[in-house]
């Protein structure tokens, strides 16, 4: 079959988010769509599966126009999406989840789920799925559940399926899983929208490439053409991929970790005796899956995380037992890994998130009274060096796309005097152009002689940016090599493989 | 000029949701209170006239509220016109510990602390500021600002308590400062039948008169009650805006009341934060007690709290958990709880009928889609989320 949109226009308010779009796709191809974020792609999705209506266009599957005005009538026409952000109910089973919607009863109203768990066994079983049908979702790994979100389309027969963002969320192995099964589902005869901003995944995965910009399409390409040239028809301009780094020449010792131990409320060893050094001048990239001891290790190096058992020193001063205020005072510059949970407070204006961890230091404050017009005068001044694109400072950070917002927490971070740079995950969730951005920023603080910690699980994120990179795996540390390895030397160890190719640096 | 404007604006985007759901309120209670009346019933039979009855009773009990708490004509027959005020009056001394209770729920929200313990707060305020002000004679002025800040300290020793235990236990301040409610209120049971309590000669559970030094004075000569505690009130309600907008202190308040997270990720310390908010607020609370003690009621009793405690939390929802609404709202309370009692002697219309007008007033500021629909108003500006977060934070 084949399913077709057709001059697609959604406005919200004033701002055109979907204008006149074209997009076709038959039976047995994969269309990749690429876009930055705001491009308007969940929102044209949106529209074919249903969850938002067209203020004009018309939908055709086979060539005859349909209308869908909820997802039920989507269903039914053979189109299925797995969302950006999972549509399913974490405390169920995984057969739950596949039947909500569409429950069947017994007598005394009793759930019939057999049905429900021998199809998803059958399906599991064509695609080389590995799903339990009665294992609770919230405690399957990320992939798995997108696994779920797959099956429930396909259970209702998809001959369409919509893919939105789907390896945001995954590890590097999972993501090649996906890309697996997709290919798997084009050779069954399933017609599949991908959607995304990475661009080594369209090249590896799409058959054909449409381009969004600002809800628009503004060309469309094959997947042999370069990354260079997808980029710049995605953000409009030229962008350079791999940042410039410059040789450099390494300095002393700026923090040395020394055996550190973190457990968990029940007393299990999240991490354990992680020795590291990072020097002025270096980037050193911690690289591993999600959930392997990272995140607990960055928000150690602030004193964030409790007990902390080894040594940390900066520049020679033991700061475990510090407070984290105490911490980011002996020079240290921090990104959290969650911007919108631990880097900024939504609600504040863009001024007020700018002097989070100095309000307290002048000219922000004179003893105990804050100078608001100072704050300001400062954000302004910050705005413009790190390009924010706001109306205004007072408005709420809440009001910035993902780009900025993260641009604010570099602007507070880096504009006072640090020795270390701790940045986790600093582009997660970022469009090109902002990751772009975020990665000179990063390197110009290596350039000037800073000490850089990054902690990143992007693999692209960890060979551009890394002097040495530290691969950990189940709180450990596994290896730390030089930046010539190669991109499947790395991925192996990020999967606990050491193997003998990787020579330790 | 044009900053006078945007200033208009924001005013009547901010007062909007309060002042629809204030009328909303009236307009429900009108006919609870037509409905209740036996002469309205009556006429159950004759549309017309039922109407009209209605209107008159409704008139009647609104106007009863108007005199009962702002101003009644009939009240300077023989006396000066100025008497005629003395509902007001008795509106602003009911106010008055209203708003610093109010100041004190309302500042806890602005930390993302929900302190229940106003009224225990509260009964310290008024223990402290009774004891120095009957105990000690000193001179004037002096003796009562001593009283007053006797009994701030006193309350924001056993508020800050609250947040050390939080902060250090975690335990939480919802449920703690609910007990801790009970234990001032029979506290202050138990202090009333001491030695150092009673007055001599006597054995009824009452406190000594406050000297005369220690008392806030009237404002409109002796035949009204309203006394200078109102300018404490309004000096508090302008010290907690100060704090919060100008300075280090409120903005980690708010940093912690807005997103803890963000705010212990920035180096901002989340115990320092609790145990301050609750000293304050207990300083807050106990101030209304102190004021209450010190300016109307003179002799402390075992119910000298009243509900101040309990309506404050009210009264913050309903300012929003900002210094001017909180201001605005207590007022408001002040004047329908004295109106009601005029309302209830001159009419039909019980008292109750002023709960229902609260509480209906803070339904509809908790659930403003309601308002939206009822006066089909799109971009009604709702920044509740301070005082509609959950408890488990
Ligand atoms: N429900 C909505 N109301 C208003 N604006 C919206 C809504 N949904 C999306 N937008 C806006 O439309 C634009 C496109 O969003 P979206 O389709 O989610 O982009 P993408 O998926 O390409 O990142 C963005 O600017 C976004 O802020
Ligand atoms: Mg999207």
């Amino acid at each position: 079959m084949s399913f077709e949109l057709r001059g697609i226009t959604k406005t919200f308010g004033s701002l055109v988010a979907n204008d006149s779009i074209d997009l076709k796709v038959e039976a047995g191809e994969i269309l990749a769509i690429l876009g930055e974020n705001g491009a308007g792609k969940s929102t044209l999705m949106n529209i074919a599966y249903g969850l938002l209506q067209a203020d004009s266009g018309t939908i055709l599957v086979d060539g005859k126009e349909i209308s869908i005005n909820e997802p039920s009538d989507a269903l039914a026409a053979g189109i299925g999406m797995v969302h950006q952000h999972f549509m399913l109910i974490p405390v169920f089973t995984v057969a739950e989840n596949i039947i909500l919607g569409h429950e069947r009863t017994g007598r005394a109203g009793t759930l019939k789920l057999e049905d429900a768990r021998a199809a998803i066994k059958k399906v599991s079983e064509e695609f080389g799925f590995d799903v339990d049908p009665d294992a609770i979702v919230e405690e399957l790994p990320v992939g798995v559940q997108q696994r779920v979100e797959i099956i429930k389309a396909l259970i209702y027969n998809a001959k369409v399926l919509i893919l939105d963002e789907p390896t945001a969320v995954l590890t590097p192995q999972e993501t090649d899983d996906l890309l697996r099964i997709m290919k798997d589902l084009k050779a069954k005869g399933t017609a599949i929208i991908f959607i995304t901003h990475k661009l080594r995944e369209v090249k590896i995965a799409a058959d054909r490439i449409s381009i969004i910009r600002r809800g628009k399409v503004v060309g469309s390409a094959q997947p042999s053409a370069s990354q260079e040239e997808l980029a710049s028809l995605m953000v409009g301009r030229e962008v350079t991929l791999a940042p410039d780094k410059t040789a450099h020449t390494i300095g002393d010792v700026i923090l040395s970790v020394k055996d550190i131990v973190i457990k968990d409320h029940t007393g299990r060893d999240i991490v354990s005796d992680i020795s590291f050094d990072v020097c002025a001048g270096e980037v050193l990239a911690i690289a591993g899956v999600q959930g392997n001891g990272q995140t607990e290790v960055a928000r150690a190096l602030i004193n964030l995380e409790d007990h902390i058992v080894g040594s940390m020193k900066l520049d020679g001063v033991e700061i475990n037992g510090f407070s984290v205020h105490k911490s980011l005072d002996e020079g240290i510059a921090f990104i959290p890994e969650s911007r919108e949970l631990d880097g900024l407070i939504s609600s504040f204006s863009i001024a007020e998130n700018l002097v989070l961890d100095v309000h307290t230091q002048a000219p922000y404050a004179k003893g105990i009274s804050l100078s608001p017009s100072q704050i300001r005068a400062e954000a302004e001044k910050r705005i413009i060096e790190f390009d924010i694109r706001t109306q205004s400072v007072s408005d709420p950070v809440s009001s910035l796309s993902g780009g900025n917002k993260q641009k604010v927490v570099l602007a507070r971070e880096l504009s006072r005097p640090v020795k270390l740079l701790i940045a986790s995950q600093p582009t997660r969730g970022l469009d090109v152009g902002s990751i772009e951005f975020v990665h000179e920023r990063i390197l110009a603080e290596r350039d000037a002689g800073r000490a850089v910690l990054l902690f990143s699980t992007e693999l692209d994120e960890v060979m551009a940016l890394a002097d040495r990179i530290a691969v950990m795996y189940r709180g450990k540390i596994l290896a730390i090599v030089n930046s010539d390895v190669t991109r499947d030397q790395l991925g192996l160890l990020m999967a606990g493989v050491v193997s003998a190719g990787a020579k330790s640096a | 000029m044009n900053s006078l404007r945007k200033l208009g604006t924001k005013l009547s985007q901010v007062a909007a949701l309060p002042f629809l759901s204030f009328l909303l309120a009236f307009f429900i209670s009108g006919i609870l209170i037509a409905v209740s009346d036996s002469r309205v019933l009556k006429l159950a039979g004759h549309p017309w006239q039922m109407i009209k009855m209605a209107g008159t009773v409704i008139g009647n009990a609104y106007l009863a509220l108007f005199q009962g708490s702002i101003f009644d004509i009939n009240l300077t027959h023989g006396h000066s016109f100025f008497q005629g005020f003395y509902p007001l009056s008795e509106t602003i001394v009911t106010a008055t510990p209203l708003i610093l209770t109010g100041l004190s729920v309302a500042l806890a929200f602005q930390s993302g602390l929900f302190n229940i313990g106003a009224q225990g707060q509260f009964v310290f305020g008024a223990i402290g500021a009774s004891y120095i002000g009957f105990h000690y004679s000193l001179p004037p002025v002096l003796h009562l600002l001593i009283s007053l800040a006797g009994g701030a300290l006193l309350a924001s020793i056993w508020g800050g308590f609250v947040g050390l235990l939080k902060a250090k236990t975690g335990a939480h301040e919802v449920i703690v400062t609910i007990m801790m409610n009970y234990i001032a209120g029979y506290f202050i049971l138990w202090i009333l039948k001491t030695k150092a309590f009673l007055r001599p000669g006597r054995i009824d559970p009452m406190a000594p008169e406050v000297g005369t030094n220690a008392r806030l004075p009237h404002l409109a000569g002796a035949d009204l009650r309203i006394h200078a505690g109102i300018f404490v009130a309004l000096l508090a309600a302008l010290f907690v805006w100060w704090l919060l907008t100008r300075t280090t202190m409120g903005f980690k308040f708010r940093s912690v009341g807005a997103n803890a997270s963000a705010a212990k990720t920035a180096g901002i310390s989340i115990a320092y934060v609790t145990t301050a908010t609750m000293a304050l607020c207990g300083a807050l609370a106990g101030l209304g007690g102190a004021v209450h003690v010190l300016g109307s009621e003179y002799a402390m009793t075992a119910d000298i709290a009243g509900s101040f405690g309990f309506d404050a939390i009210t009264v913050a929802l309903l300012g929003r958990a900002k210094p001017v609404g909180t201001v605005f709202a207590a007022l408001l309370f002040g004047a329908l709880r004295t109106g009601g009692r005029t309302m209830q002697s001159n009419t039909e219309t019980p008292l109750d009928i002023v709960l229902v007008i609260q509480a209906l007033i803070v339904l509809f500021i908790a659930a403003p889609a309601l308002v939206r629909y009822v006066f089909r108003i799109k971009n009604l500006k709702t920044s509740a989320s301070i005082t509609s977060k959950g408890w488990n934070g």
